[in-house]
């Protein structure tokens, strides 16, 4: 299974032998069936495959918000399914950004206290809290917004917010679960061009699971997940 | 800021969280009011000094003893004053107005009562006129007497019609002190006896005696005791603080039942937040699951829980305690017979605080324990 990934640059992420299956019950439902692969820094993968083949839990597994049951996820070098939960939870606080299909954001906190949420685990001042957050917000072109509550706030505005919070603390690799599929046409280009921006200005990685067509097309490699394995 | 967080999501449903606080706050003003009710019987005993003593007749306290004893027991060495009267249970006008009166020797009754203040005017009148009386100030307030009035007693223990002249009314030396008394001179009751019914003459129902230091008094006690050992009558001497105990154990079965319902009071309202905190916690999972994802551990959702419910707890209390005041300040107007002091104390505040702090804590225990524990991903199922 040979890749552009591969192709000279380094890898950022990579799979081995995965496998991950759910219990309900006292019946076992097999999920992911010995996935691997790898990705290429500065990727922008889109994740594809009908409802149920597993993407969101694949992609929960690289983030580390899942356990996995065998095979092995190197990030960075590091293997993080030999982490523990809290050992997990700082690593993904400094690797990973998450951007979301119905943004989570926080809706009693504006758009500014939003973005500010990860660097409370930072140890950063008050004062380059805030440098950090007008920064992102520039960057996602929200920063006359700040004041605002996500109530206040469009959709696609939303989803520019949550990925502002996503890259605040400067991780680098972006996972994102269907991030356009609550969005009209309009406002799920401006989000897909604001990702590919942040690949290829700020070296991103991202993995993006998607079932619209348009926006895989944004996205530099296509895999497919069909019944828990991975084909093409 | 995660405090920001936490007061922004105490106040997110805003009716929802008033009905709670309001809750809390009513709970909290129910379980003051109670034990300052039961702190006010215990009142009366902490009041009474450790340096006097009560002597009755051992059989009960239905029983008087021979007014002959007072120079026995004054020869008893650390009795230092000793006073002696009779419960006379006199009714004014009808049973409705209750309130405590006895016959006292005055002279010495008032030396060793120095708590019941009266001017040296009032004092003499009172010792020299053998139809004096004295009335506590709440008690004279109440009925609009003044120095000079007369006032009459429908006798009951005592019969017949009593007639008393007011010739002072005292104040208390301390907040707490009983204002509600009535007490008269003995000799009229003593005189009155002779005339109509000798046998029940010179006859005193108590002897009160005043020791040197309070740590003669049990020695005291048992001295009194022993001199009247194998006598027609035996007595029981006791601190005025066993004594008034006495009284109160009367009722303690009663006590008992209000402290119990303060405290189940305070666990319905346990069980009614912690339902409204599971509720809201159940709805907010996706947020803490987002919160775990960004880095946020365990001990930060469960904070983050159990602040808000602290919170509105707190908030709900404060607002109890203070309703408290005013609550207790109406009791006591309504009920100034049977309550002559209706005084929250600061150890029921301290209690009323304890009490919601553990109403938040309780409440929020089993949802913070959830949202700390739940895996991220089935968390952020919960979305859409
Ligand atoms: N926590 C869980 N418990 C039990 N079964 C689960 C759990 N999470 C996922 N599954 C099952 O695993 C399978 C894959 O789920 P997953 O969410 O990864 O699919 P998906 O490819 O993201 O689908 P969709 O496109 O609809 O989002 C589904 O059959 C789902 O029911
Ligand atoms: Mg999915």
């Amino acid at each position: 299974m040979r890749s552009e990934a591969a192709e000279g640059r380094t890898v950022i992420v990579s799979i081995e032998g995965l496998s991950k299956s759910y219990r309900r019950g006292n019946q076992i439902i097999p999920v992911l069936q010995d996935v691997s692969f790898t990705i290429a820094e500065g990727e922008f993968l889109a994740l594809m495959g009908p409802s149920g083949s597993g993407k969101s839990t694949l992609l929960n597994l690289i983030a580390g918000i899942d356990k996995v049951d065998t095979g092995s996820i190197l990030v960075g070098g590091a293997d993080i399914t030999s982490l523990s939960e809290a050992e997990l939870a700082s690593w993904r606080a400094i690797h990973v950004g998450f951007i979301f299909q119905f943004y989570n954001l926080m809706p009693v906190l504006t758009a500014f206290e939003n973005v500010e949420l990860p660097l409370l685990l930072t140890g950063l001042g008050r004062k380059e809290r805030r440098e950090h957050v007008e920064m992102v917000l520039n960057v996602v072109g929200l920063a006359d917004r700040m004041d605002h509550y996500p109530s206040q706030l469009s959709g696609g505005q939303q989803q520019r917010v949550a990925i502002a919070r996503a890259i605040v603390t400067d991780p680098e690799i972006l996972v994102a679960d269907e991030p356009t599929g609550d969005l009209d046409r309009a406002s799920a280009e401006d989000v897909l061009t604001l990702m590919d921006n942040l690949v290829h200005e700020f070296g991103k990685t991202i993995i993006m699971v998607t079932h619209d067509p348009r926006a895989a097309e944004k996205a530099h490699l296509i895999r497919h997940l069909e019944k828990g394995f991975l084909s093409q | 800021m995660l405090f920001k967080l936490i007061i922004r999501n105490a106040f997110r449903h805003k009716l929802r969280s008033l009905l709670t606080i309001l809750g809390v706050a009513i709970a909290i003003l129910a379980f003051g009011l109670l034990r300052t009710l039961v702190g006010l019987w215990y009142l009366g005993v902490e009041q009474s000094s450790a340096t006097r003593l009560v002597t009755r007749n051992a059989i009960s306290l239905v029983f008087p003893l021979p007014i002959s004893y007072k120079d026995r027991i004054r020869q008893i060495e650390g009795v230092k004053l000793i006073s002696y009267g009779n419960w006379f249970g006199g009714i004014y006008i009808n049973e409705k107005n209750f309130f405590p009166n006895f016959a006292v020797e005055p002279q010495s009754y008032l030396e060793l009562y120095p708590e019941f203040v009266l001017t040296p005017e009032q004092k003499n009148a009172f010792i020299h006129d053998q139809r004096g009386a004295v009335a506590g100030r709440k008690l004279a307030e109440k009925y609009g007497w003044k120095v000079g009035d007369t006032i009459t007693l429908k006798g009951t223990i005592f019969p017949g019609q009593w007639t008393f002249v007011l010739r002072g009314i005292y104040r208390g030396a301390q907040k707490n002190t009983d204002e509600t008394q009535f007490f008269f001179n003995w000799k009229y009751l003593n005189e009155t006896m002779k005339r109509t019914v000798p046998r029940r003459a010179d006859q005193a129902g108590f002897y009160m005696i005043g020791v040197q230091k309070p740590e003669l008094a049990a020695q005291v006690a048992q001295a009194v005791d022993a001199t009247f050992k194998n006598s027609l009558a035996e007595t029981l001497t006791e601190t005025e603080r066993a004594f008034q105990l006495g009284f109160v154990s009367m009722t303690e079965a009663i006590l008992i039942a209000i402290e119990i319902v303060s405290y189940v009071v305070i666990v319905i309202i346990m069980v009614v937040a912690a339902n409204t905190m599971a509720m809201t916690a159940r709805e907010r999972i996706a947020e803490y699951a987002t919160m775990k994802t960004l880095g946020f551990g365990a001990r930060h959702i469960a904070g983050v829980i159990f602040g808000e419910s602290v919170v509105i707890a707190l908030i709900g209390g404060v607002i109890g305690i203070i309703l408290t005041f005013p609550a207790a300040h109406g009791i006591q107007e309504q009920l100034s017979q049977f309550f002559p002091v209706f005084h929250v104390s600061s150890m029921t505040v301290y209690l009323d605080l304890a009490a919601s702090l553990g109403v938040g804590i309780t409440a929020s225990i089993f949802p913070a324990w959830r949202g700390a524990t739940i895996p991220i991903a089935d968390g952020l199922r919960r979305i859409g």
